[in-house]
């Protein structure tokens, strides 16, 4: 009580009366409401978090994740190229590439970015607008000391900190085009690739097969690339270094290629236009591909410039076209022994069976010249003469016997009309033509007249230096046509074997033997000691006639066509050529018989044991290495002919 | 003995609360910064809270009659006077010139003006005992808070000026304002904000902007709103465990130990943990309110409520912010967010809330 009266004493001495006993119970209402509004605003918070963390917190842990965790990629090494001994032939390069870490591109950043390293600014804008959603644009491949300088010192956290650094494999291709059909080249995944089914799995900026066994191979030759994971900080410092998940490098890939055979090959096409093609006619096993003109598939390797590019595909010839593959021409007197098996086979003649030539023939009032019109003629002549000499009026004659759709079938037979199957990118599709196939592309009846040309590959029929080395090669072995194909570890593929006769074979693999070494039109193709069989071909573009002294004379001349193989006996290799513009067969025989010499005589070598052994001791080499295989003094092989 | 009776008297719960909240705020500030270059942050913390809970003693003794009236004017006086000091001569830190040096250590005026606002507002309601407010009471209470207010805006610290206005709107509704008036001021009010949109600071505007839209420019102003959300998100129902947070220690989460150390608080102790501390904190506003009804007189309500209705903005807007619901004001959560200005003005506060309730028995 002493208490209280202290108190109030207290109380009472305060300086104004006014501020004390007064109800405050007139507020209780208000304070109530205050007290609802106190639990509203609680419940508001709560549900903040309750959204933020209880209910999506994936979402949120992820984006942490991504803000704390920068993870650049470890690039995959493509799988190489290897050719059939095991030596290299494409291969990989390590260089380096520069990379911006969109998180942290700064926009006033990119000129000065985009100056030192002469990139164009609009160019690198627009890139990195377009790939919206990569975490991580690369910008520059193949940087040069110098620039990998600039990177290195300019990529601190206060100057350019998108920048980075890394580790790439540049595509290392043959010099000046080597082979550059077969294999193709890579790039940057296009915008119209990266929409289409196909390249579901790529990502915007990967590099991809584009053209040839890149593009055909490419899932295999890509691998997986690996990542670093690196923790960062806010400024984008690295504070610990994760365990990276190495990158798995693409497949190597062994080829059927023989880059003796290859170079061989290239050689003899130096400073024409045409394509080579050599297989194994009991495997179908491309042994060497060439295509001229050609290009350089190393300016290809990540970004090209604007220049080579326009370069290469304004260029009227079209290097980047396989003629190997994608050229159709006319198969010329080359057809000549497939039309003699079809008049042999359906028993419309026999090996005896004679025609005469006076140097041309009539047939359905229509005037067909023979190409020894100006000599008079072949005169009496039989089967094998006719094939070896290349009698045109004979042909005639066949072909007139038989009518369209029995020679179609035995030229179908030989493949014909079909895509070979290769594995490479784009074949085109030859045409064998018929009476069904008018019906089907006209609308229109077949005329007999018609059949005379075909009879000497002239007229509709169309064939690609591929086709017709698949179609001989199945001649020369006796009618068995295999799938051509470029991968060492592909088992044969046996696509057609008709149930041919093979006397009438024999007669018609004879006939060529005459064509090489009886004074035939390929005498070029002679070689000692081997029986190289062959056939010439002329595909006329227009009548000589009309063109001769004109300007178009050039451009319009025949192409020629050679196939060769050889032994006779057992034909262990086909080799087509065609020399676009060649006037004639016998001008493309000398490419064949240089890439026929060649491998006979690494055959030679190969069976040497001296060489042998050699060859056991030296581990397979890079491209440029290849002459170390071969015994000192004996440097090139033997009997190129440059032309 | 008043001086014993006090310690007896005290608002234990209160105060029990209070320790709690500054326990978890020095836990965390200690683990947000470890490693920083504010790695002894949490021992100053702690000699904040020991200065604040002796000021918080002192102050509950001081009968609280005895700063109104004439008191509390001069204390206003020399507020304004110190606001317009700290403009001419105080130090300016990230931009903005708040801090007062006296001797060795900053202190932030603006703080502090919140006190002298609550018993200047108090006082001038008590006087009054009518039911209901005049135009001419109402005009001349936003005119006292507006000066202030200004000053403060111009430091520029909008955050710390927005607090003094639920001061004055929970005092004015305490005193009786009638519907038509209530009506009317609203109205003002959505007039009035557009036009004052036009007066905010450029990176007012882009703090209100990135607030709407926090993804319009995710590295400038809206990352500290994403940033922050990503922090609460990340902790999950259970939290990713003290120093284990990878928004905070990797430097994501801006001031983890002031402003935003509640987003830190919830990357690390989750949910639950951020459940505990909002319980907490409303159980501190419930027992102010409580001191509230259970004053003895108006004075002691309206500094009460005052008092109340400030906590309750500040976990609001600081709170909200962390969770993306309120725009980015910079104020920072009482009692946890590392700081000896605020710290000790909540202390302060809580020293006349016991002040009022030391002296709820009389008569």
């Amino acid at each position: 009580m002493a208490l209280l009266e202290r108190e109030r004493h207290r109380i009472e001495e305060l300086p104004s009366e006014r501020f004390t006993r007064d109800d405050p119970k007139f507020a209780a209402g208000k304070i109530a409401i205050f007290q609802y509004l106190v639990v509203v605003v609680f419940i508001f918070l709560v549900s903040g978090f309750w959204k933020l963390q209880v209910q999506n917190p994936d979402v949120y842990s992820e984006a942490a994740e991504r803000n704390r965790i920068k993870s650049t990629p470890i690039l995959a090494p493509r799988g190489k190229f290897l050719d059939r001994d095991g030596r290299v032939i494409v291969d990989n390069k390590a260089s380096y590439s520069l990379l911006l870490n969109r998180d942290q591109i700064k926009w006033e950043h990119l000129p000065a970015i985009a100056e030192a390293l002469q990139l164009d600014y609009g160019d690198l804008a627009g890139k990195i607008r377009r790939m919206g959603s990569t975490p991580q644009i690369i910008i520059k491949d193949q940087l040069t000391r110098d620039e990998i300088a600039f990177v290195e010192s300019h990529r601190d956290a206060n100057t350019f900190p998108e920048m980075e650094l890394i580790k790439a494999w540049r595509r290392q291709y043959p010099q000046d085009g080597f082979a550059a059909h077969v294999i193709g080249y890579v790039g940057e995944i296009s915008e119209s690739e990266l929409n289409s089914a196909a390249f579901i799995d790529y990502h915007q900026g990967d590099i991809i097969g584009k053209d040839g066994l890149e593009r055909q191979y490419d899932h295999a030759l890509r691998g997986v690339d690996g990542k670093q994971r690196v923790m960062v900080d806010n400024m984008g410092r690295e504070r610990q270094i994760a365990e990276p998940q190495p990158a798995v490098p693409g497949k190597d890939l062994q080829l059927t290629i023989d880059l003796d055979l290859q170079a061989v090959a290239e050689l003899a096409m130096e400073d024409k236009r045409g394509a080579v093609v050599a297989l194994d006619p009991r495997t179908g096993e491309v042994l060497a591909m060439v295509s001229r003109p050609t290009f350089d598939p190393n300016k290809f390797t990540g970004r090209i410039s604007r220049t080579d590019w326009n370069e290469i595909a304004n260029d009227p010839y079209k290097p980047l076209m396989n003629r190997a593959t994608q050229a159709e021409f006319a198969p010329g007197s080359t057809f000549k022994p497939f039309v003699a098996l079809a008049g042999l086979e359906s028993g419309v003649i026999d090996d005896e069976t004679e025609f005469h030539c006076p140097g041309g023939a009539s047939f359905y009032g229509h005037y067909f010249a023979c190409w020894r019109q100006k000599q008079g003629g072949h005169g009496k002549i039989s089967l094998h003469r006719a094939i070896a000499q290349s009698c045109d009026v004979y042909f005639y004659n066949v072909a007139n016997r038989l009518g369209i759709d029995r020679l179609a079938h035995y030229a179908e037979l030989a493949g014909f009309g079909h895509k070979t199957g290769i594995d490479l990118p784009n074949e085109r599709e030859s045409t064998m033509p018929s009476s069904h196939w008018k019906m089907r592309m006209f609308r229109q009846k077949w005329y007999a007249g018609e059949t005379i040309s075909v009879g000497i590959g002239q007229g509709a029929v169309t064939v690609s230096p591929l086709e017709l080395a698949a179609a001989e090669g199945g001649l020369a072995v006796r009618g068995k046509w295999y799938k051509p194909h470029l991968l060492k570890s592909t088992a044969p593929i046996l696509m057609r074997s008709g149930n041919l006769h093979s006397e009438n074979l024999e007669d018609v693999v004879y006939g060529m033997y005459g064509v090489v070494n009886e004074g035939g039109t390929g005498r070029v193709a002679q070689l000692p000691n081997i029986k190289v069989c062959g056939k010439t071909g002329t595909a006329q573009l227009a009548s000589n006639q009309l063109l001769k002294g004109t300007k178009l004379g050039q451009s319009m001349k025949d192409n020629a066509w050679f196939v060769g193989f050889a032994p006779e006996e057992a034909p262990e290799i086909v080799v087509v050529a065609l020399f676009e513009n060649g006037e004639h067969g016998d001008r493309a025989a000398p490419i064949v018989r240089d890439v026929l010499k060649a491998y006979f005589d690494k055959k030679a070598r190969l069976s040497a044991s001296h060489f042998a052994e050699l060859r056991r001791l030296s581990p397979p080499r890079l491209f440029a290495d290849a002459q170390d295989l071969y015994p000192k003094g004996n440097v090139q092989p033997e009997g190129v002919v440059l032309q | 003995m008043p001086i014993y009776r006090s310690l007896r008297e005290l608002d234990w719960p209160l105060l029990f609360i209070t320790l709690a909240l500054c326990g978890l705020g020095v836990l965390q500030i200690y683990s947000a910064t470890s490693g920083s270059r504010w790695q002894d942050a949490w021992w100053k913390q702690i000699i904040w809270i020991a200065t604040g809970l002796a000021m918080m003693w002192i102050v509950s003794l001081v009968d609280y009659h005895s700063l109104l009236g004439h008191r509390v004017f001069y204390l206003y006086v020399v507020s304004v006077v110190l606001l317009i000091a700290t403009a001419l001569v105080g130090n300016k830190v990230f931009g903005s010139t708040r801090w007062i040096k006296a001797g060795a250590f900053t202190f932030q005026t603006s703080e502090f003006v919140k006190i002298v606002l609550i018993l200047l507002i108090a006082s001038y309601l008590t006087t009054l005992k009518t039911e209901s407010l005049e135009w001419k009471d109402i005009l001349k209470l936003a005119g006292l808070v507006a000066v202030p207010m200004v000053l403060v805006m111009k430091e520029p610290d909008l955050g710390t000026a927005l607090t003094y206005l639920p001061i004055l709107v929970c005092g004015v509704l305490m005193a009786g304002l009638r519907w038509k008036y209530l009506l009317v001021v609203l109205g003002i009010l959505v007039v009035t904000l557009p036009i004052g949109y036009h007066f905010l600071k450029p990176y007012q505007k882009d703090r209100l902007v990135s607030f709407i839209y926090p993804d319009r420019d995710p590295k400038g102003t809206g990352f500290q709103v994403i940033q922050s959300r990503i922090a609460v998100g990340n902790g999950g129902m259970w939290g990713r465990g003290a120093k284990e947070s990878s928004q905070t220690h990797l430097g994501f989460l801006p001031v983890p130990h002031t402003d935003f150390i509640f987003s830190s608080f919830a990357e690390e102790h989750g949910f639950v943990g951020v459940v505990i501390a909002l319980v907490l904190y409303f159980l501190l506003i419930m027992q102010v309110v409580q001191n509230a009804q259970t004053a003895t007189d108006r004075a002691g309500l309206y500094i009460s409520m005052g008092v109340a209705s400030l906590l309750l903005f500040h976990v609001l807007v600081n709170v909200g912010m962390v969770v993306g619901r309120m725009p980015i004001t910079g104020i920072p959560l009482p009692l946890m967010s590392s700081g000896g200005s605020n710290t000790w003005s909540v202390f302060l506060m809580l020293g006349l809330v016991n002040s009022v309730r030391l002296r709820r028995f009389v008569n």
